[in-house]
């Protein structure tokens, strides 16, 4: 399977991600700037942390200008897994491509730790190697990871299981439910606020972040054996 | 020429942590008139002369860019530039 790990000025997990990719996983990854206008190479879509664009107008606002955005929406479109993690889950809302946008952390901190996470629904393409209910231990970074929607569309993410994780023990950000992350309606598009890519090594603090990544092979090998 | 000034801030159903701490520090200091208190942005746009209306630019230019209509709300004002 190979991953493209996306990298706009000021991504700063994009290492992180391709590591886990790498030399965790043992698949193939590259990365892809910006401004490329061709994903079809790639199986695989993981838009990674940092602060692009600095940040300027919104978080993510910016990056969702990209050339490369347009063939996520396609990749996205023709079924192929997209993980947004952190930056890349607030550079997923503003395109549309997941539901809700992501406020001010509510004590306005940057939050920089690990957490407890749940796991909401593991029957998706990014948590079938996780039990249901599992608690995993992943590190959060982000100042702006308050997930917000209005009632009709957090109606439908939970009738849909789209809510796939939540702070499990306390809830650093605000967010709506405890949400730490979102799948789309479809089951193909990913974001969260913690960094699994961040949780792929025992050495530095715990790999619970790693099944995420054997989940997203695991189905992609299992459609295609089927197809 | 067209100068627009558009005000964007969060939407009244949104709690603003900033907007209710700097209110605090106001109270603290003595100005326990302020009820309230939200942040938002101010974004000034020169316009070159154009067939398009202007208001239809200034409106797609909101809901395409420059805010996030599930969270924020806007308004703006045109005004002839020099």
């Amino acid at each position: 399977m190979k991953f493209a790990v996306l990298v706009f000025p000021g991504s700063n997990c994009d290492i992180d991600m391709y590591h886990a990719i790498k030399d965790e996983l043992g698949e193939e990854v590259e990365y892809v700037w910006h401004s490329e206008t061709d994903l079809s190479g790639f199986d695989g879509i993981l838009v990674p942390g940092g602060f692009s664009y600095g940040d300027y107008l919104r978080c993510g606002a910016m990056a969702n200008q990209s050339n490369i955005m347009a063939e996520v929406k396609k990749a996205a479109d023709a079924g192929k897994p997209v993980l947004g993690v952190c930056n890349g889950f607030q550079i997923l809302t503003e395109a549309g491509l997941l539901p809700g946008a992501l406020l001010r952390n509510k004590n306005l901190k940057f939050m920089c730790r690990p957490v407890q996470l749940k796991v909401e629904n593991n029957n998706t393409f990014f948590t079938n190697q996780y039990e249901q209910g599992q608690v995993i231990n992943v590190p959060i970074a982000h100042g702006e990871g308050n997930y917000y929607c209005d009632e009709e569309t957090l109606a439908t993410l939970k009738a849909n299981n789209q809510i796939v994780f939540t702070y499990s023990d306390d809830n650093p950000n605000g967010s709506i439910e405890d949400i730490a992350g979102i799948i789309n309606e479809r089951g193909n598009v990913l974001g969260m606020m913690p960094h699994p890519e961040r949780a792929v090594d025992a050495l530095v603090g715990g790999a619970d972040g790693l099944a995420l990544f054997k989940s997203i092979v695991k189905q992609w090998r299992e459609n295609h054996v089927n197809n | 020429m067209k100068k627009v000034k558009i005000f964007v801030t969060l939407r009244e159903s949104i709690l603003d942590p900033q907007g209710s701490a700097v209110k605090s520090s106001l109270t603290k200091i003595g100005y326990s008139e302020v009820k309230d208190l939200r942040i938002g942005k101010y974004l000034e746009l020169t316009i070159g002369d154009t067939d398009r209306d202007i208001d239809t630019l200034v409106k797609e230019m909101c809901e395409k860019v420059l805010t996030n209509v599930v969270i924020e709300d806007y308004r703006y004002e045109v005004e002839e530039a020099n």
